[in-house]
Protein backbone atom coordinates (compact mmCIF):
# COMPACT_ATOMS: atom_id res chain seq x y z
CA UNK A 1 0.00 0.00 0.00
CA UNK A 2 2.85 2.07 0.41
CA UNK A 3 3.95 2.22 -3.75
CA UNK A 4 3.19 5.22 -5.28
CA UNK A 5 -0.14 4.51 -7.08
CA UNK A 6 -1.93 6.93 -8.93
CA UNK A 7 -4.39 7.19 -6.15
CA UNK A 8 -1.43 7.81 -3.43
CA UNK A 9 0.02 10.35 -5.69
CA UNK A 10 -3.08 12.17 -6.34
CA UNK A 11 -3.82 12.34 -2.47
CA UNK A 12 -0.14 14.00 -1.78
CA UNK A 13 -0.68 16.53 -4.47
CA UNK A 14 -4.69 17.31 -2.96
CA UNK A 15 -3.04 17.37 0.10
CA UNK A 16 0.43 19.54 -0.65
CA UNK A 17 -2.76 22.34 -2.68
CA UNK A 18 -5.14 22.43 0.52
CA UNK A 19 -1.86 22.76 2.83
CA UNK A 20 -0.54 25.72 0.62
CA UNK A 21 -4.42 27.05 0.57
CA UNK A 22 -4.08 27.13 4.66
CA UNK A 23 -0.96 28.31 5.16
CA UNK A 24 -0.19 30.95 1.76
CA UNK A 25 -2.34 33.86 3.92
CA UNK A 26 -0.99 33.60 7.39
CA UNK A 27 2.49 33.64 5.24
CA UNK A 28 1.49 36.53 3.40
CA UNK A 29 1.31 39.80 5.84
CA UNK A 30 4.90 39.70 7.28
CA UNK A 31 6.30 40.50 4.20
CA UNK A 32 3.48 43.24 2.84
CA UNK A 33 3.97 44.72 6.82
CA UNK A 34 7.97 45.75 5.78
CA UNK A 35 6.45 47.00 2.10
CA UNK A 36 7.25 50.82 1.74
CA UNK A 37 3.80 51.06 -0.94
CA UNK A 38 1.33 52.62 0.29
CA UNK A 39 -1.30 50.30 -1.38
CA UNK A 40 -1.00 46.81 -0.92
CA UNK A 41 0.96 45.80 -3.86
CA UNK A 42 2.88 42.21 -3.59
CA UNK A 43 5.80 41.90 -3.57
CA UNK A 44 6.46 45.20 -1.82
CA UNK A 45 8.54 47.67 -3.70
CA UNK A 46 11.18 48.30 -1.04
CA UNK A 47 11.78 47.27 2.61
CA UNK A 48 10.55 49.81 5.17
CA UNK A 49 9.13 49.86 9.12
CA UNK A 50 6.84 53.28 8.18
CA UNK A 51 4.11 51.00 9.34
CA UNK A 52 5.60 49.75 12.50
CA UNK A 53 6.70 53.43 13.15
CA UNK A 54 2.93 54.35 12.48
CA UNK A 55 1.39 52.15 14.72
CA UNK A 56 3.92 52.87 17.63
CA UNK A 57 3.57 56.58 17.17
CA UNK A 58 -0.57 56.57 16.88
CA UNK A 59 -2.07 57.28 20.31
CA UNK A 60 -5.18 55.55 19.28
CA UNK A 61 -3.53 52.50 18.51
CA UNK A 62 -1.48 52.29 21.24
CA UNK A 63 -4.32 52.64 23.79
CA UNK A 64 -6.17 50.04 21.99
CA UNK A 65 -3.28 48.13 22.48
CA UNK A 66 -3.30 48.62 26.24
CA UNK A 67 -6.93 47.94 26.34
CA UNK A 68 -6.59 44.45 24.96
CA UNK A 69 -3.16 43.74 26.99
CA UNK A 70 -5.25 44.81 30.15
CA UNK A 71 -8.38 43.04 29.14
CA UNK A 72 -6.60 39.54 28.37
CA UNK A 73 -4.43 39.60 31.30
CA UNK A 74 -7.59 40.71 33.64
CA UNK A 75 -9.60 37.85 31.91
CA UNK A 76 -6.47 35.06 32.60
CA UNK A 77 -6.25 36.07 35.97
CA UNK A 78 -10.41 35.63 36.55
CA UNK A 79 -10.93 32.99 34.39
CA UNK A 80 -8.49 30.54 35.28
CA UNK A 81 -9.19 30.32 39.15
CA UNK A 82 -12.86 30.07 38.11
CA UNK A 83 -12.13 27.34 35.79
CA UNK A 84 -10.07 25.56 37.94
CA UNK A 85 -12.39 25.11 40.70
CA UNK A 86 -15.09 24.30 38.51
CA UNK A 87 -12.79 21.40 36.67
CA UNK A 88 -12.20 20.48 40.08
CA UNK A 89 -15.16 19.78 40.95
CA UNK A 90 -16.98 18.36 38.23
CA UNK A 91 -14.16 15.82 38.24
CA UNK A 92 -14.60 15.09 41.70
CA UNK A 93 -18.05 15.07 42.80
CA UNK A 94 -20.79 12.58 41.53
CA UNK A 95 -23.62 14.91 41.89
CA UNK A 96 -26.02 14.36 38.94
CA UNK A 97 -26.21 18.33 38.47
CA UNK A 98 -22.81 18.40 37.69
CA UNK A 99 -23.02 16.94 34.78
CA UNK A 100 -25.56 19.99 33.66
CA UNK A 101 -23.05 22.29 35.27
CA UNK A 102 -20.39 20.99 32.67
CA UNK A 103 -22.34 21.33 29.47
CA UNK A 104 -23.65 24.76 30.60
CA UNK A 105 -19.67 25.91 30.94
CA UNK A 106 -19.75 24.72 27.35
CA UNK A 107 -22.32 27.14 26.24
CA UNK A 108 -19.92 29.78 24.98
CA UNK A 109 -18.52 27.36 22.35
CA UNK A 110 -21.53 26.49 21.85
CA UNK A 111 -24.03 29.30 21.24
CA UNK A 112 -23.53 31.55 18.26
CA UNK A 113 -21.28 34.62 19.15
CA UNK A 114 -22.93 36.88 17.49
CA UNK A 115 -26.18 35.84 19.77
CA UNK A 116 -24.18 36.11 22.47
CA UNK A 117 -22.55 39.79 21.84
CA UNK A 118 -26.28 41.06 20.93
CA UNK A 119 -27.81 39.82 24.11
CA UNK A 120 -24.48 41.25 26.38
CA UNK A 121 -25.38 43.84 24.59
CA UNK A 122 -28.75 44.48 25.35
CA UNK A 123 -27.87 43.72 29.06
CA UNK A 124 -24.84 45.94 29.51
CA UNK A 125 -27.39 49.05 28.26
CA UNK A 126 -29.70 48.23 31.61
CA UNK A 127 -27.13 48.26 33.79
CA UNK A 128 -24.66 50.73 32.20
CA UNK A 129 -21.87 48.41 31.39
CA UNK A 130 -21.56 49.33 27.67
CA UNK A 131 -18.08 51.19 27.01
CA UNK A 132 -16.55 50.19 30.66
CA UNK A 133 -13.56 48.29 31.44
CA UNK A 134 -15.17 45.97 33.57
CA UNK A 135 -17.92 45.11 31.05
CA UNK A 136 -15.19 44.48 28.39
CA UNK A 137 -13.25 41.84 31.34
CA UNK A 138 -16.44 40.20 32.70
CA UNK A 139 -17.47 39.23 28.43
CA UNK A 140 -13.95 38.26 27.79
CA UNK A 141 -13.89 35.57 31.39
CA UNK A 142 -17.28 34.50 30.13
CA UNK A 143 -15.74 33.27 26.16
CA UNK A 144 -12.09 32.17 28.28
CA UNK A 145 -13.96 29.77 30.92
CA UNK A 146 -14.59 26.92 28.28
CA UNK A 147 -11.31 26.57 27.30
CA UNK A 148 -10.00 26.42 31.27
CA UNK A 149 -12.32 24.08 32.16
CA UNK A 150 -11.49 21.72 29.04
CA UNK A 151 -7.93 21.97 29.65
CA UNK A 152 -8.08 21.30 33.17
CA UNK A 153 -10.82 18.68 33.31
CA UNK A 154 -8.26 16.85 30.50
CA UNK A 155 -5.42 17.14 33.10
CA UNK A 156 -7.44 15.96 35.75
CA UNK A 157 -8.29 12.81 34.13
CA UNK A 158 -4.76 11.35 33.91
CA UNK A 159 -4.24 12.25 38.15
CA UNK A 160 -5.45 9.70 40.59
CA UNK A 161 -7.81 11.08 42.94
CA UNK A 162 -6.32 8.18 45.56
CA UNK A 163 -2.92 10.38 45.93
CA UNK A 164 -5.25 13.46 47.24
CA UNK A 165 -6.92 10.73 49.53
CA UNK A 166 -3.55 10.09 50.79
CA UNK A 167 -2.62 13.63 51.54
CA UNK A 168 -5.93 14.56 53.42
CA UNK A 169 -5.57 10.82 55.66
CA UNK A 170 -1.89 12.16 56.35
CA UNK A 171 -3.76 14.99 57.69
CA UNK A 172 -3.94 18.10 54.89
CA UNK A 173 -7.36 19.57 54.63
CA UNK A 174 -8.81 19.56 51.35
CA UNK A 175 -7.59 23.12 49.90
CA UNK A 176 -4.00 22.19 51.09
CA UNK A 177 -3.69 18.85 49.93
CA UNK A 178 -5.23 20.41 46.94
CA UNK A 179 -2.62 23.02 46.52
CA UNK A 180 0.12 20.37 47.78
CA UNK A 181 -0.80 17.56 45.83
CA UNK A 182 -3.24 18.13 42.70
CA UNK A 183 -2.23 21.63 41.45
CA UNK A 184 1.67 20.43 40.87
CA UNK A 185 0.81 17.61 39.24
CA UNK A 186 -2.03 19.17 36.59
CA UNK A 187 -0.22 23.00 36.84
CA UNK A 188 0.72 21.90 33.10
CA UNK A 189 -3.13 22.09 31.81
CA UNK A 190 -3.70 25.42 34.06
CA UNK A 191 -0.87 27.27 32.40
CA UNK A 192 -2.54 26.06 29.25
CA UNK A 193 -5.97 26.63 29.23
CA UNK A 194 -4.90 29.90 30.87
CA UNK A 195 -3.12 31.05 28.12
CA UNK A 196 -6.05 29.67 25.88
CA UNK A 197 -7.95 31.93 27.79
CA UNK A 198 -5.63 34.58 26.83
CA UNK A 199 -5.50 34.44 23.56
CA UNK A 200 -9.23 33.90 22.80
CA UNK A 201 -9.50 37.25 24.79
CA UNK A 202 -6.47 38.59 22.46
CA UNK A 203 -8.64 37.78 19.60
CA UNK A 204 -12.32 38.09 20.39
CA UNK A 205 -13.77 41.13 18.04
CA UNK A 206 -17.67 40.34 17.98
CA UNK A 207 -18.30 41.06 21.49
CA UNK A 208 -15.91 44.29 21.79
CA UNK A 209 -17.93 45.49 18.37
CA UNK A 210 -21.25 45.61 20.45
CA UNK A 211 -19.92 46.79 23.81
CA UNK A 212 -16.86 48.45 23.68
CA UNK A 213 -16.55 52.42 22.96
CA UNK A 214 -15.18 55.33 23.82
CA UNK A 215 -11.59 54.81 24.93
CA UNK A 216 -11.97 51.32 26.26
CA UNK A 217 -11.89 50.00 22.07
CA UNK A 218 -9.34 46.35 22.37
CA UNK A 219 -7.25 46.36 19.10
CA UNK A 220 -9.45 44.43 17.44
CA UNK A 221 -12.44 46.40 17.29
CA UNK A 222 -10.19 49.78 16.10
CA UNK A 223 -8.66 47.06 13.65
CA UNK A 224 -12.29 45.89 12.49
CA UNK A 225 -13.21 49.08 11.36
CA UNK A 226 -10.14 50.37 9.71
CA UNK A 227 -10.36 47.02 7.75
CA UNK A 228 -14.43 47.80 6.85
CA UNK A 229 -13.21 51.48 6.10
CA UNK A 230 -9.93 52.16 4.19
CA UNK A 231 -7.05 49.09 4.16
CA UNK A 232 -3.91 50.52 5.57
CA UNK A 233 -0.70 48.46 5.37
CA UNK A 234 -0.42 49.73 9.37
CA UNK A 235 -3.33 46.45 9.76
CA UNK A 236 -0.55 44.79 8.38
CA UNK A 237 2.24 45.49 10.66
CA UNK A 238 -0.35 44.91 13.83
CA UNK A 239 -1.43 41.53 12.01
CA UNK A 240 2.11 40.39 12.39
CA UNK A 241 2.84 41.63 15.51
CA UNK A 242 -0.45 39.87 17.05
CA UNK A 243 0.37 36.86 14.92
CA UNK A 244 3.80 36.56 16.54
CA UNK A 245 2.33 36.97 20.04
CA UNK A 246 0.06 34.16 19.43
CA UNK A 247 2.38 31.71 18.11
CA UNK A 248 4.63 32.36 20.97
CA UNK A 249 2.20 31.79 23.43
CA UNK A 250 0.89 28.53 21.67
CA UNK A 251 4.54 26.68 21.46
CA UNK A 252 4.88 28.05 24.96
CA UNK A 253 1.13 26.23 26.02
CA UNK A 254 2.23 23.00 23.98
CA UNK A 255 5.62 22.86 25.41
CA UNK A 256 3.84 22.80 28.73
CA UNK A 257 1.54 20.00 28.03
CA UNK A 258 4.53 18.39 26.31
CA UNK A 259 6.43 18.19 29.67
CA UNK A 260 3.15 16.93 31.49
CA UNK A 261 2.95 14.15 28.78
CA UNK B 1 -18.24 21.02 45.47
CA UNK B 2 -21.09 23.39 44.36
CA UNK B 3 -19.51 26.11 45.97
CA UNK B 4 -16.39 25.50 43.95
CA UNK B 5 -18.04 25.85 41.05
CA UNK B 6 -20.58 28.51 41.26
CA UNK B 7 -17.96 31.73 40.62
CA UNK B 8 -17.69 30.12 37.22
CA UNK B 9 -21.47 28.89 36.97
CA UNK B 10 -22.01 32.49 37.96
CA UNK B 11 -20.04 33.95 35.34
CA UNK B 12 -22.29 31.98 32.59
CA UNK B 13 -25.62 32.77 34.06
CA UNK B 14 -25.19 36.05 34.39
CA UNK B 15 -23.14 36.73 31.07
CA UNK B 16 -24.76 34.14 28.58
CA UNK B 17 -27.58 32.12 29.62
CA UNK B 18 -29.62 36.08 30.94
CA UNK B 19 -28.28 37.30 28.06
CA UNK B 20 -29.97 34.95 25.99
CA UNK B 21 -33.14 34.63 27.62
CA UNK B 22 -33.34 38.35 27.68
CA UNK B 23 -33.24 38.30 23.58
CA UNK B 24 -35.64 35.52 23.87
CA UNK B 25 -38.20 37.99 25.96
CA UNK B 26 -37.69 40.68 23.61
CA UNK B 27 -38.61 38.92 20.96
CA UNK B 28 -41.93 38.38 21.77
CA UNK B 29 -42.63 41.16 24.28
CA UNK B 30 -43.15 44.94 23.61
CA UNK B 31 -46.07 46.61 25.39
CA UNK B 32 -47.58 42.93 25.84
CA UNK B 33 -47.02 40.12 23.74
CA UNK B 34 -46.51 39.75 20.34
CA UNK B 35 -45.74 37.42 17.36
CA UNK B 36 -44.79 40.56 14.88
CA UNK B 37 -41.29 40.48 15.35
CA UNK B 38 -41.40 36.51 13.84
CA UNK B 39 -43.92 37.37 11.55
CA UNK B 40 -41.54 39.46 9.75
CA UNK B 41 -38.71 37.25 9.96
CA UNK B 42 -40.68 34.16 8.35
CA UNK B 43 -42.85 36.22 5.66
CA UNK B 44 -40.19 39.51 5.13
CA UNK B 45 -38.31 38.82 2.30
CA UNK B 46 -35.23 40.44 3.54
CA UNK B 47 -35.50 38.31 6.23
CA UNK B 48 -35.83 34.64 4.23
CA UNK B 49 -33.34 35.50 1.69
CA UNK B 50 -31.08 36.02 4.17
CA UNK B 51 -31.65 33.03 5.79
CA UNK B 52 -31.47 30.90 2.68
CA UNK B 53 -28.66 32.44 1.61
CA UNK B 54 -27.01 31.40 5.10
CA UNK B 55 -27.71 28.35 5.10
CA UNK B 56 -26.88 27.67 1.16
CA UNK B 57 -23.48 29.40 2.05
CA UNK B 58 -23.03 27.36 5.20
CA UNK B 59 -23.71 24.07 3.39
CA UNK B 60 -21.42 25.00 0.56
CA UNK B 61 -18.72 25.92 3.09
CA UNK B 62 -19.06 22.26 4.71
CA UNK B 63 -19.18 20.60 1.73
CA UNK B 64 -15.83 22.12 0.34
CA UNK B 65 -14.52 21.39 3.88
CA UNK B 66 -15.29 17.89 3.94
CA UNK B 67 -13.90 17.66 0.25
CA UNK B 68 -10.71 19.92 1.06
CA UNK B 69 -10.32 18.45 4.77
CA UNK B 70 -10.70 14.29 4.19
CA UNK B 71 -7.74 13.47 1.95
CA UNK B 72 -5.65 16.26 4.20
CA UNK B 73 -6.61 13.90 7.57
CA UNK B 74 -6.87 10.85 5.51
CA UNK B 75 -2.68 11.24 4.55
CA UNK B 76 -1.93 12.39 8.09
CA UNK B 77 -2.86 9.28 9.41
CA UNK B 78 -1.42 7.32 6.82
CA UNK B 79 2.19 8.37 7.32
CA UNK B 80 5.00 8.36 9.87
CA UNK B 81 4.53 9.87 12.67
CA UNK B 82 7.06 12.55 12.46
CA UNK B 83 5.02 13.63 9.00
CA UNK B 84 1.44 13.69 10.69
CA UNK B 85 2.54 16.41 13.35
CA UNK B 86 3.90 18.30 10.70
CA UNK B 87 0.64 17.84 8.55
CA UNK B 88 -1.72 18.41 12.08
CA UNK B 89 0.70 21.52 12.68
CA UNK B 90 0.37 22.90 9.48
CA UNK B 91 -3.68 22.21 9.74
CA UNK B 92 -3.60 24.12 13.10
CA UNK B 93 -1.51 26.92 12.31
CA UNK B 94 -4.21 29.59 10.97
CA UNK B 95 -6.16 28.34 13.52
CA UNK B 96 -4.25 30.42 15.95
CA UNK B 97 -4.17 33.47 14.03
CA UNK B 98 -7.16 35.79 14.43
CA UNK B 99 -10.14 35.97 11.97
CA UNK B 100 -9.09 39.38 11.50
CA UNK B 101 -5.60 38.73 10.44
CA UNK B 102 -6.87 36.46 8.12
CA UNK B 103 -9.48 38.16 6.99
CA UNK B 104 -7.08 41.28 5.89
CA UNK B 105 -4.57 38.40 4.42
CA UNK B 106 -7.40 37.20 1.88
CA UNK B 107 -8.14 40.62 0.74
CA UNK B 108 -4.58 41.27 0.44
CA UNK B 109 -4.83 38.38 -1.82
CA UNK B 110 -7.65 38.19 -3.84
CA UNK B 111 -8.45 41.94 -4.16
CA UNK B 112 -8.34 43.62 -8.12
CA UNK B 113 -5.03 44.62 -7.62
CA UNK B 114 -4.16 41.83 -5.05
CA UNK B 115 -1.78 38.97 -4.83
CA UNK B 116 -3.24 36.63 -7.42
CA UNK B 117 -4.82 38.46 -9.87
CA UNK B 118 -1.39 40.44 -10.26
CA UNK B 119 0.18 37.12 -10.68
CA UNK B 120 -2.34 35.79 -12.74
CA UNK B 121 -1.55 38.84 -15.17
CA UNK B 122 1.82 38.76 -14.75
CA UNK B 123 1.21 34.80 -16.68
CA UNK B 124 -0.93 36.27 -19.20
CA UNK B 125 -3.66 33.82 -17.92
CA UNK B 126 -5.80 36.87 -17.71
CA UNK B 127 -5.94 40.22 -19.11
CA UNK B 128 -8.72 41.85 -16.87
CA UNK B 129 -8.68 41.81 -12.90
CA UNK B 130 -11.26 39.04 -11.63
CA UNK B 131 -13.59 40.07 -9.08
CA UNK B 132 -12.43 37.31 -6.25
CA UNK B 133 -13.77 39.35 -3.41
CA UNK B 134 -16.21 41.37 -2.03
CA UNK B 135 -18.95 38.46 -2.92
CA UNK B 136 -19.78 35.31 -2.31
CA UNK B 137 -16.93 33.83 -3.90
CA UNK B 138 -14.37 35.69 -1.44
CA UNK B 139 -16.78 34.60 1.61
CA UNK B 140 -16.46 31.27 1.06
CA UNK B 141 -12.90 31.42 0.45
CA UNK B 142 -12.35 32.90 3.66
CA UNK B 143 -14.52 30.84 5.56
CA UNK B 144 -13.46 27.43 4.37
CA UNK B 145 -10.13 28.81 5.08
CA UNK B 146 -10.87 29.42 8.87
CA UNK B 147 -13.21 26.24 9.02
CA UNK B 148 -10.95 23.92 7.85
CA UNK B 149 -9.53 22.73 10.93
CA UNK B 150 -12.57 21.93 12.75
CA UNK B 151 -13.09 19.52 9.64
CA UNK B 152 -9.93 17.92 9.71
CA UNK B 153 -9.20 17.60 13.35
CA UNK B 154 -12.29 15.67 14.01
CA UNK B 155 -11.88 13.25 10.89
CA UNK B 156 -8.13 12.45 11.81
CA UNK B 157 -8.97 11.44 15.57
CA UNK B 158 -11.56 9.46 14.28
CA UNK B 159 -9.20 7.29 11.33
CA UNK B 160 -6.50 7.07 14.20
CA UNK B 161 -9.20 4.49 15.60
CA UNK B 162 -9.56 2.58 12.56
CA UNK B 163 -7.89 -0.61 13.41
CA UNK B 164 -5.15 -1.21 10.10
CA UNK B 165 -5.82 -4.77 10.49
CA UNK B 166 -9.08 -4.53 9.40
CA UNK B 167 -7.42 -2.65 5.92
CA UNK B 168 -4.97 -5.59 5.88
CA UNK B 169 -8.07 -7.97 6.52
CA UNK B 170 -9.60 -6.50 3.20
CA UNK B 171 -6.92 -6.97 0.83
CA UNK B 172 -6.05 -10.28 2.42
CA UNK B 173 -9.24 -11.38 1.18
CA UNK B 174 -8.60 -10.05 -2.07
CA UNK B 175 -10.34 -6.53 -2.08
CA UNK B 176 -8.85 -4.04 -3.88
CA UNK B 177 -7.20 -0.74 -1.91
CA UNK B 178 -9.88 1.23 -3.58
CA UNK B 179 -13.02 -1.42 -2.36
CA UNK B 180 -11.28 -1.54 0.83
CA UNK B 181 -11.26 2.30 1.34
CA UNK B 182 -14.65 2.01 -0.14
CA UNK B 183 -16.29 -0.72 2.04
CA UNK B 184 -14.17 -0.69 4.99
CA UNK B 185 -12.44 2.42 6.03
CA UNK B 186 -14.98 5.14 4.67
CA UNK B 187 -17.91 3.77 6.65
CA UNK B 188 -15.74 3.59 9.74
CA UNK B 189 -14.64 6.84 9.30
CA UNK B 190 -18.12 8.43 9.21
CA UNK B 191 -18.50 9.33 12.49
CA UNK B 192 -15.87 11.68 12.36
CA UNK B 193 -17.06 13.31 9.05
CA UNK B 194 -20.05 13.59 11.08
CA UNK B 195 -18.46 15.39 14.00
CA UNK B 196 -16.55 17.42 11.52
CA UNK B 197 -19.67 18.57 9.35
CA UNK B 198 -21.42 19.39 12.09
CA UNK B 199 -18.94 21.75 13.67
CA UNK B 200 -18.30 23.69 10.49
CA UNK B 201 -21.87 23.99 10.01
CA UNK B 202 -23.14 25.26 13.02
CA UNK B 203 -20.32 27.83 13.12
CA UNK B 204 -20.71 28.65 9.72
CA UNK B 205 -24.24 29.76 10.28
CA UNK B 206 -23.09 32.28 12.84
CA UNK B 207 -19.95 33.60 10.94
CA UNK B 208 -19.97 37.62 10.87
CA UNK B 209 -16.67 39.04 10.37
CA UNK B 210 -15.23 37.35 7.43
CA UNK B 211 -18.99 37.78 5.29
CA UNK B 212 -18.94 41.42 6.46
CA UNK B 213 -15.20 42.43 5.92
CA UNK B 214 -15.10 40.19 2.80
CA UNK B 215 -19.44 39.61 1.46
CA UNK B 216 -19.16 43.35 -0.17
CA UNK B 217 -22.62 44.15 1.28
CA UNK B 218 -23.94 41.57 -0.86
CA UNK B 219 -23.49 38.55 0.94
CA UNK B 220 -25.86 39.15 3.80
CA UNK B 221 -25.75 36.52 6.02
CA UNK B 222 -28.54 35.85 9.28
CA UNK B 223 -25.36 37.72 11.89
CA UNK B 224 -25.04 40.65 9.58
CA UNK B 225 -28.90 40.93 9.65
CA UNK B 226 -28.61 40.87 13.32
CA UNK B 227 -26.18 43.49 13.79
CA UNK B 228 -27.78 45.99 11.71
CA UNK B 229 -31.15 45.95 13.40
CA UNK B 230 -29.20 46.78 16.50
CA UNK B 231 -26.85 48.77 14.87
CA UNK B 232 -28.99 50.85 12.21
CA UNK B 233 -32.07 50.73 12.46
CA UNK B 234 -32.30 50.14 16.01
CA UNK B 235 -35.21 46.96 15.53
CA UNK B 236 -34.05 45.36 18.82
CA UNK B 237 -37.02 43.26 19.02
CA UNK B 238 -36.48 42.26 15.17
CA UNK B 239 -32.82 41.63 15.94
CA UNK B 240 -33.54 39.33 18.73
CA UNK B 241 -36.25 37.08 17.23
CA UNK B 242 -33.71 36.77 14.30
CA UNK B 243 -31.09 35.83 16.41
CA UNK B 244 -33.80 33.43 18.26
CA UNK B 245 -34.42 31.59 15.13
CA UNK B 246 -30.38 31.07 14.42
CA UNK B 247 -29.79 29.97 18.09
CA UNK B 248 -32.85 27.65 17.85
CA UNK B 249 -31.72 26.05 14.50
CA UNK B 250 -28.03 25.43 15.97
CA UNK B 251 -29.67 23.86 18.89
CA UNK B 252 -31.98 21.36 17.06
CA UNK B 253 -28.66 20.54 14.34
CA UNK B 254 -26.97 19.40 17.98
CA UNK B 255 -29.67 17.38 19.07
CA UNK B 256 -30.05 15.71 15.65
CA UNK B 257 -26.67 14.88 16.11
CA UNK B 258 -26.35 13.97 19.32
CA UNK B 259 -28.60 11.14 18.64
CA UNK B 260 -26.02 9.39 16.84
CA UNK B 261 -22.78 10.57 18.06
CA UNK B 262 -21.48 11.87 21.31
CA UNK B 263 -21.50 15.70 21.47
CA UNK B 264 -17.96 15.28 23.39
CA UNK B 265 -16.89 14.71 19.87
CA UNK B 266 -17.58 17.56 17.81
CA UNK B 267 -16.72 19.76 20.48
CA UNK B 268 -13.83 18.45 20.04
CA UNK B 269 -13.02 17.13 23.87
CA UNK B 270 -12.49 13.42 22.86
Amino acid sequence: MMRASPARIALYVVSALVLVYLILPVLIIAPISFSSARFLTFPPPSFSLRWYQQYFSNPAWMQATRVTLTVALLTVVIATPFGVAAAYAISQSKLRIMRLIHLALLLPLVVPIIITAVGIFFVYAKVGLVATMPGLVLANVMLGLPYVVISVLAGLQSFDPAQEMVARSLGMNRLRSFFAVTLPQIKSSVVAGGIFAFISAMDETIVALFISGGQYQPLTKRMFTALRDEIDPTIAAISTLMTAASFMLVLLASARQKRSG
Amino acid sequence: MLALVSPALLVILALIVLPVGWLAWQSIYHDGFTLENYRRVFTEDVYWRSFALTFEISLAVTAIALLLGYPVAYLANSVPKGWSILILSLVVLPFWTSVLVRAYAWLALLQRTGVINQFLRYLDVISEPLALVHNTFGTVVATVHILLPFMVLPLYATMQKIPNDLMQAGASLGASPSLTFMRVFLPLSLPGVLAGCTMVFVLCLGFYITPELLGGGRTVMVSMLVSRNVELYNQFGAASAVAVVLLISVLVIFFVVSRFISLDRVLGQK
